[in-house]
């Protein structure tokens, strides 16, 4: 049966997060990375909680400056991920992305934000080990780094 | 909008999958939290009946004019749920799907309160984008009532019967110069022993015959462009050097050529001339010239041999473009080449050969007339041994880890066929585990081992050596239900090599833009509910070019392929996500930027209002010139930036750390 508990209605107090844990944003194309995590899901391939998954329909969509928001907004780390080159359901959306991301992380780098921070991979929808591998480094290299710079909760 | 925003939260416990990691409750608690919630649920099964009707009734009552459910991925079910609010009046793009199954709670099992806070972390990220979206309209676009099938084997003739049985037009593009695949080169099939040329050729005719089926054997697809219903393919119609409408298929030509070379159809055991057809019963019966062997000496092409003049050394390849509206892949497999697995010497010791070879063998239109024989001195062989699994279930590089599925059935077809030919052989056959899964597959394993007399050794072999005096080959490896090793001496060993992905699939995957899975083989839209279907609309796999399967697997799955091309196309008419860019004039500063980036040249440029133009025909809404833009005057629908960006702050809101 459905619950609707009144009392509680808009009551809710979340418990905040004592110890940090790295926030990683993952900013995931839909045919490929999307489907990838997703196979993950269904292999059940166990990962570190710390990656939020948002969908493209390519990683061509990626805007640099979503990148920058999501640093800006206090994100420890950011993962984009399409297909593998020659792969994209586009044609050629990932030949852009694999273009920005590298000088958008130099520019990051200039101003400051580690180069780590910023990762761009390649992981189609059968590699889902390659995801999760890719999200437990990635975990691993962010608690080297520590905090992000705008982590208003947690600082360095 | 006027509206006031009013967002209906329902969390999914998908039985225990959810449930059993995720607290639901507490998800739910902090849903009613959110700006613009107006109500949030938990419920056993949304996609249930029951589940779905909480929120329709919830849209009824007037409650919520915005849907999020925190379930499985969208890509299970956005469709679903789309139906859903739309059947009941509510604008389908006004739902959105938090993925707290898949990218939650299947992958934080051990992390219940982790999986709970990303779960949190993903409803909010939806809740916020649902509240920026606007309603769209789906596209309706035609479907050409034609189907494309890539690979004439038995799959692909199967999908090509359905499809034209029906009505539609189909065309059947088939690289080598006859149709049949790989089952053509069969002799027998199990379980039934049927003849497998008398069930195939029967087919080939009738693919060849059919006024619907437009057979272009001896071709490759060269290029594919377009959409769901309205694919434009470019077909490369190989020069075959003798002329189809003149060729009267008389056998002159091949019967005076005085070149001989391998004959792939026999695996090499055979020779056959440059002029050929690869088998007997092949379909198109024309032969073709094998330009790398002729010498043009020209006595083919002399009037005295042929007398239509057909053979034409000038001819060149054709490009011929078709319109169709389905696309179905029946690529097939290689065989494994197991000339890489030293140990056992293929290649190098001639009484070593190959399950497909001695196919050849044991067929009667084969090298030896049906009548198997040793490669080195052409006698018929009294002890054979079959080794399994090579190149299959092997964790080494540039081996498989699959299964192959065909190779145990195969072993003990062929060990029976020999055994009924030489009743006093002595036949061993060495397995790791033998699967006979298939219907009448598990008798046909009884009888083999009880009444045939096979003796089956548990037990992968280690090496193999000739002998030096007769060629023959001695075995060594280990009976591992015995736990002793063994060695034998037996007069041909056999490698039932496994079945593999075609080293141009790449190709074929990148032309469709389908996706390969690990193995190499193509990608299902679901493993188990949609196992025909790619993730690209329109376009459907059948037989081994999906992963390895048996002959009754790969027609099953043809006419599944069939039936899902057959259903587009007699609607005739195709729903697509309009997510198409749209161009905002007043902000177009006409550079131009974003024409370079479009791959499917959908941008076009108005000379006169100085800004860019977008065929929403042509988007596939990809959205890579909305991120190139520069002025941020394009925007792609479902993906506006707005949309986009309230995603990231939803979820970092105070840090975006509960």
């Amino acid at each position: 049966m459905a619950k609707t508990d009144e009392k509680t209605e808009g009551n809710y107090k979340p418990k905040p997060l004592e110890k940090w844990e790295p926030f990683i944003l993952g900013i995931f194309c839909n045919w490929c990375t999307y489907a990838g995590a997703d196979q993950a899901g269904t292999s059940r391939m166990q990962r570190p909680a710390n990656l939020r998954v948002m969908r493209v329909m390519c990683s061509g969509r990626v805007e640099p400056q979503w990148v920058m928001e999501a640093l800006k907004q206090g994100a420890d780390g950011v993962l984009i991920s399409g297909c593998h080159i020659g792969d994209c359901h586009y044609v050629e959306g990932n030949f852009k992305t694999a273009r920005r991301m590298p000088l958008l992380i130099k520019m990051l780098e200039q101003l400051g934000i580690h180069k780590d921070r910023v990762k761009f991979q390649f992981v189609s929808a059968s590699e889902g080990a390659e995801l999760t591998e890719i999200v437990d480094e990635f975990v691993a290299d962010l608690k080297k780094i520590g905090p992000g710079p705008f982590n208003k909760k947690f600082k360095k | 909008m006027a509206d006031e925003i009013k967002i209906g939260v329902y969390v999914c416990h998908c039985g225990v999958n959810i449930a059993g990691v995720i607290n639901t409750t507490e998800v739910m608690e902090f849903a009613k939290t959110l700006p613009h919630v107006a109500l949030a649920k938990e419920y056993k099964f949304m996609c249930s009946d029951n589940g779905q009707d909480l929120i329709k009734q919830d849209i009824k009552d007037g409650l919520i004019n915005r849907v999020v459910v925190a379930a499985c991925s969208p890509r299970m079910h956005e469709p679903t749920f789309r139906r859903t609010v739309s059947s009941v009046g509510m604008n389908q793009f006004l739902f959105a799907q938090a993925n707290i199954r898949e990218h939650a709670s299947w992958v934080n099992m051990k992390d219940p309160e982790g999986a709970t806070r990303i779960a949190k972390d993903h409803l909010r990220m939806q809740v916020a984008k649902v509240a920026q979206l606007e309603p769209l309209e789906t596209q309706v676009v035609q479907v050409t009532p034609a189907s494309l099938i890539i690979g004439g084997g038995i799959a692909g003739m199967n999908a090509a019967l359905d499809l034209a049985d029906q009505g539609f037009d189909v065309y059947l593009v088939e690289k080598e110069p006859t149709i049949g695949g790989h089952m053509a080169q069969l002799d027998k099939t199990f379980p039934t022993m049927d003849c497998s040329a008398c069930i195939l050729t029967p087919k080939m005719v009738d693919v060849n015959q059919h006024p619907k089926i437009h057979l272009m054997a001896y071709s490759e697809v060269e290029d594919v462009e377009g959409y769901v219903g309205n694919f434009t393919v470019t077909v490369r119609k190989k020069s075959k050097y003798v002329d189809s409408e003149k060729c009267t298929s008389c056998g002159e030509c091949i019967e005076n050529c005085p070149v001989t070379a391998p004959n792939e159809f026999d695996l090499g055991l055979a020779k056959r001339k440059a002029v050929y057809i690869p088998f007997p019963q092949a379909v198109p019966g024309v032969p073709t010239i094998d330009m790398d062997s002729c010498i043009k000496c020209g006595i083919c092409a002399d009037k005295s041999v042929c007398e239509p003049e057909a053979i034409d050394y000038e001819m060149k390849d054709e490009l011929v473009e078709i319109e169709v509206g389905t696309i179905i892949v029946a690529t097939g497999y290689d065989p494994y080449d197991p000339t890489e697995m030293k140990e056992y010497a293929f290649e190098k010791y001639d009484n070593v050969i190959t399950g497909m070879q001695m196919e050849r063998l044991l067929s009667s239109y084969g090298p030896t007339l049906g009548k198997p024989v040793r490669p080195s001195d052409g006698t018929a062989p009294h002890t054979l041994a079959w080794l399994q699994c090579v190149g299959s279930r092997n964790f080494r590089p540039g081996m498989h880890n699959y299964c192959s599925r065909v190779c145990c059935m195969y072993a003990m077809k062929q060990a029976r066929q020999y055994k009924e030919k030489h009743p006093d052989a002595k036949i061993y056959i060495f397995y790791m585990d033998i699967r006979a899964f298939g219907k009448g597959y598990e008798e046909f394993y009884e009888i083999a081992s009880r009444e045939y007399g096979i003796t089956f050794v548990r037990g992968r072999l280690a090496e193999v050596y000739e002998s030096p005096d007769d060629k023959s080959i001695i075995i060594r490896g280990e009976d591992t239900l015995m736990q002793t090793p063994i060695e034998l001496k037996v007069d041909m060993l056999v490698l039932s090599v496994g079945v593999e992905a075609r080293p141009d699939s790449d190709k074929i995957a990148q032309l469709l833009t389908i996706q390969k899975s690990d193995d190499g083989f193509f990608l299902e839209a679901h493993p188990k509910l949609r196992p025909v279907d790619t993730l690209t609309a329109g376009i459907y796999v059948a037989g081994v070019a999906q992963g390895p399967k048996d002959i009754p697997d790969a027609v099953a799955q043809a006419k599944g392929a069939a039936s899902g091309a057959a259903i587009l196309m007699a609607k005739g008419e195709v729903e697509i996500e309009p997510y198409y860019s749209v161009v905002d004039a007043a902000k177009c500063s006409g550079c131009k930027a974003c024409q370079s980036q479009c791959p499917f040249g959908a941008i076009g440029f108005d000379e006169q209002a100085n800004i860019a133009t977008i065929n929403i025909a042509k988007c596939k809404g990809c959205g890579t010139c909305a991120a190139t833009c520069p002025c941020q005057a394009i925007s792609q629908n479902h993906f506006k930036e707005p949309q986009m960006v309230a995603i990231i702050n939803g979820v970092l809101k105070d840090g975006g750390l509960y």
